[in-house]
């Protein structure tokens, strides 16, 4: 065909079109619908006139009402936390035992035996092994115990339904409705959530989507907040509601998390990102029953080993690199205590400590290893250090009364452990959402922007946090 | 004969006329492929697997390939393409997943992929997965993905729901109606795989031909702006196997084929069809025009 060919073509597209006018699109649309519409009539028969009980429809009617679809959901959010840290607590105990412990005890034994010297066994043994042990023992229990719950929910065809709750909020933040979905993804992964973003058609919209996915707490960031608040939340009442309180402090976290992805979107809407908001269907999908071994099953592949291993991945590295840093000196100290040091002003003055920010940036390329980082360097750069090697199992009698115990050396309050959950929620995404967001957006700018935003929110946050606290605790 | 001039009647050859026989020969298309970033070796035919989000899809998918992508109840689950095979009666099948749209109209980034990977990828067969308790609202994309293409075959899925919804259907009065082979399954039981499979290698090797309905209703004057400007399409390009759907598509204005139309490169892609029809089949020829 020559050009002049499907030049013509298109002349005469052009001039139809005129004709056809604007209701094309109306048109095309009705034509499938009314062809859709006869071939299902005649391929399918409805039981006859149906007068009984539609509970699918009555779920749908609860968990979307305009009164009961929040409090649902808030009543669902705390029974998975629960579940969660109530389950988890023994298990982390054992876990503890076994590999804090005994596995570094008998390690410790071992390289004697062999005459391994000092410093690969403290490279090795109180480095990296003593890192990826504490990963595995505080992160493993929470993690197969939420992640499945997380699952169920999600087959049974639950965030669909948050995803229609918080529509509404959504667009009156000048968001597209479709954010509700990428931000439920976020609560996965937040790379994940940013490439799910996809869905949203306009570029505005889209931008917006990405820069805030990085508020829904990820795989990696929910054991830090499971941890902290049952060490130092949970602990402030009888026992009896500690996992009951644990549980509230999370879910508060994760609802702060959604209130600042509606403020942000408000404000990048009304600011630098301002446009119109753009209408969808969202289909509420039919409620399936869940197989639930199967659901176990993935969910423990899929996630539970997949954050696990991606945090021993970077737990054994980093281990080494802090055993060095803290065994290495310069001058009297260590470089890590330099390091710490110089954190330390900016640290305490946001209510956090050197150690927090340090391992806050040891942790960019993986949230999960913050609160193994945090206790390596702890116990490696504080007191709980002497008698750690020999004394094996004497330190840790493995529950999570010691963990604290580390921490309080360390110098922690519950004001350090208020502003480290909302750090959590609010500091720079992991290094693997960084290259998404910059693959999916192609522009450095708006990298940096969806990187640096909630780093400042961040610092400002626990800067007032702390400040207000002093003001009225004395 | 010098070598020097070997050289150059070898790479005259290259330039005439004949030697764009090569864009019609069979291995044409896997330059497209390969540009959707589809690799052909090892495979004797692709199979797209179309469908609306949160009718099992990904739950075919790893029915028909042993994988374990992940899946759920969520709709927007699979953004981004995921492939996999499988072998039935000796012959290698690739399956490329693709995601879950509601049609292939609008421009989102989902359903320009699912639809550039259709109508430009030229899978030899298309399986359009289902929700079979909603086939109504299900047949909208089904309808517009026949108008691409004339390979297809529908995975009539979730039966399981069906029963449990005590609903009936008519699967072979729904195959008559819309051409194309339509297999009840249930995935997540493993309900109808070997069926489906056995449908897939059907319209792949051309034993089975499809006479896919294409959309009739709406009114006249609408029709008649398509059916005109359809024959238009058809003179362009002879042998087009989807001139309606261009046509629909122009007077949309959709600028991703303006530009096809423009650069040449629809014009291969029925050169390719028609040269290159699987196991021999009249591909190309089956022009259905709406009654």
């Amino acid at each position: 065909m020559k050009p002049s060919g499907s030049a013509k073509l298109l002349k005469q597209a052009e001039s139809l079109r005129w004709k056809v006018g604007a209701n094309f699109q109306d048109n095309l649309m009705e034509a499938i619908y009314t062809d859709a519409a006869q071939i299902a009539d005649r391929a399918v028969t409805s039981p006859e006139k149906q007068a009984r009980f539609d509970w699918e429809r009555t779920v749908d009617d609860l968990v979307t009402s305009r009164i009961w679809g929040f409090p649902l959901m808030l009543l669902m959010l705390i029974g998975v936390f629960w579940l969660t840290i109530a389950g988890a607590n023994v298990p982390s105990g054992m876990l503890a035992t076994l590999l804090v412990d005994n596995g570094h005890a008998w390690l410790k034994g071992l390289s004697q035996a062999i005459g391994l010297p000092w410093f690969l066994d403290g490279l090795l043994i109180d480095g990296m092994y003593l890192g990826t042990a504490w990963v595995i023992a505080v992160m493993l229990p929470p993690m197969a115990i939420f992640f499945p719950l997380f699952t169920l929910l999600e087959d049974l065809g639950y965030l669909p339904r948050v995803a229609f709750n918080l529509d509404n909020f959504y667009r009156k933040a000048g968001a597209h409705g479709k954010q509700a979905l990428s931000t439920a993804m976020g609560f996965g992964c937040n790379a994940a959530g940013v490439i799910s973003t996809r869905i949203i058609d306009s570029p505005r919209e889209r931008l917006i989507a990405i820069i805030t996915n990085n508020f829904s707490l990820c795989n990696g960031r929910w054991p830090t907040q499971i941890l902290i608040a049952t060490l130092f939340i949970g602990a402030l009442v009888p026992p009896l509601y500690a996992g009951l309180v644990s549980a509230l402090a999370v879910v508060a976290i994760a609802l702060l998390g959604i209130f600042l992805s509606f403020a942000v979107s408000w404000g990048l809407s009304r600011t630098v990102l301002k446009g119109e908001v753009s209408t969808f269907n969202l289909e509420l999908p039919p409620y399936r029953p869940p197989r639930i071994l199967q659901t176990i099953y993935t969910s423990l592949i899929d996630r539970t080993l997949f954050v696990l291993w991606r945090a021993i991945v970077f737990a054994l590295p980093a281990g080494a690199a802090i055993w060095l840093s803290s065994n290495i000196d310069i001058g009297s100290q260590s470089i890590a205590q330099h390091i710490i040091e110089g954190l330390s002003p900016m640290g305490l003055l946001l209510g956090l400590n050197g150690v927090i920010l340090l391992a806050y940036i040891v942790a960019i390329p993986a949230n999960e290893i913050v609160i193994p980082t945090l206790l390596m360097l702890t116990v490696l750069t504080t007191g709980g250090l002497s008698g750690y090697g020999e004394g094996a199992g004497v330190m840790f009698e493995g529950n999570v009364a010691d963990t604290r115990a580390i921490l309080e050396a360390g110098g922690w309050t519950l004001l350090t452990a208020i502003n480290l959950m909302l750090f959590s929620l609010i500091h720079n995404p992991c290094s693997t959402t960084i290259y998404t967001i910059y693959k999916e957006t192609g522009s450095a700018k708006w990298t940096a922007v969806a990187s640096l935003l909630p780093v400042v929110m961040g610092l400002a946050v626990t800067f007032l946090v702390a400040q207000l606290w002093r003001l009225f605790t004395g | 004969m010098s070598e020097k001039k070997i050289d150059e009647s070898l790479k005259a050859a290259a330039h005439s006329p004949s030697a764009s026989a090569c864009a019609a020969c069979p291995a044409h298309n896997l330059g497209n492929l390969r540009r959707l970033g589809v690799d052909m070796e090892n495979w004797d035919y692709v199979v797209a697997l179309a469908g609306n989000p949160n009718t099992g899809k990904s739950t075919v998918f790893n029915a028909l390939t042993g994988l374990r992508q992940h899946t759920g109840n969520w709709p927007g689950k699979t953004v981004t393409r995921a492939e996999g095979g499988f072998e039935v009666g000796g012959a290698r099948y690739k399956l490329v997943d693709l995601p879950g749209t509601y049609s292939l109209l609008s421009t989102s980034y989902d359903e320009e992929i699912a639809r550039d990977f259709i109508l430009f990828g030229q899978p030899d067969v298309t399986v359009i997965v289902v929700d079979a308790t909603r086939l109504e609202r299900n047949l909208n994309l089904v309808l517009q993905v026949l108008e691409i293409t004339n390979r297809a075959v529908v995975c009539l899925n979730l039966m399981d729901e069906v029963r449990r919804l005590k609903l009936e259907i008519d699967e072979r009065r729904l195959a008559r109606d819309l051409g194309v082979p339509v297999v009840p399954t249930s995935a997540r039981y493993k309900e109808g795989l070997p069926q489906l499979l056995q449908a897939i290698s059907e319209v792949a090797s051309g034993e089975v031909v499809c006479k896919p309905h294409r959309i009739q209703g709406g009114v006249s004057e609408f029709q008649q702006a398509i059916d005109r400007l359809a024959s238009e399409v058809e003179q362009n390009f002879p042998g087009i196997p989807n001139p309606r759907w261009i046509a629909l598509r122009l007077l949309d204005g959709d600028e991703r084929i303006v530009k096809a139309v423009e650069n040449g490169e629809l014009e291969a892609l029925v050169a390719s069809q028609q040269e290159a029809p699987p196991a021999g089949s009249s591909h190309g020829l089956r022009l259905e025009v709406a009654q």
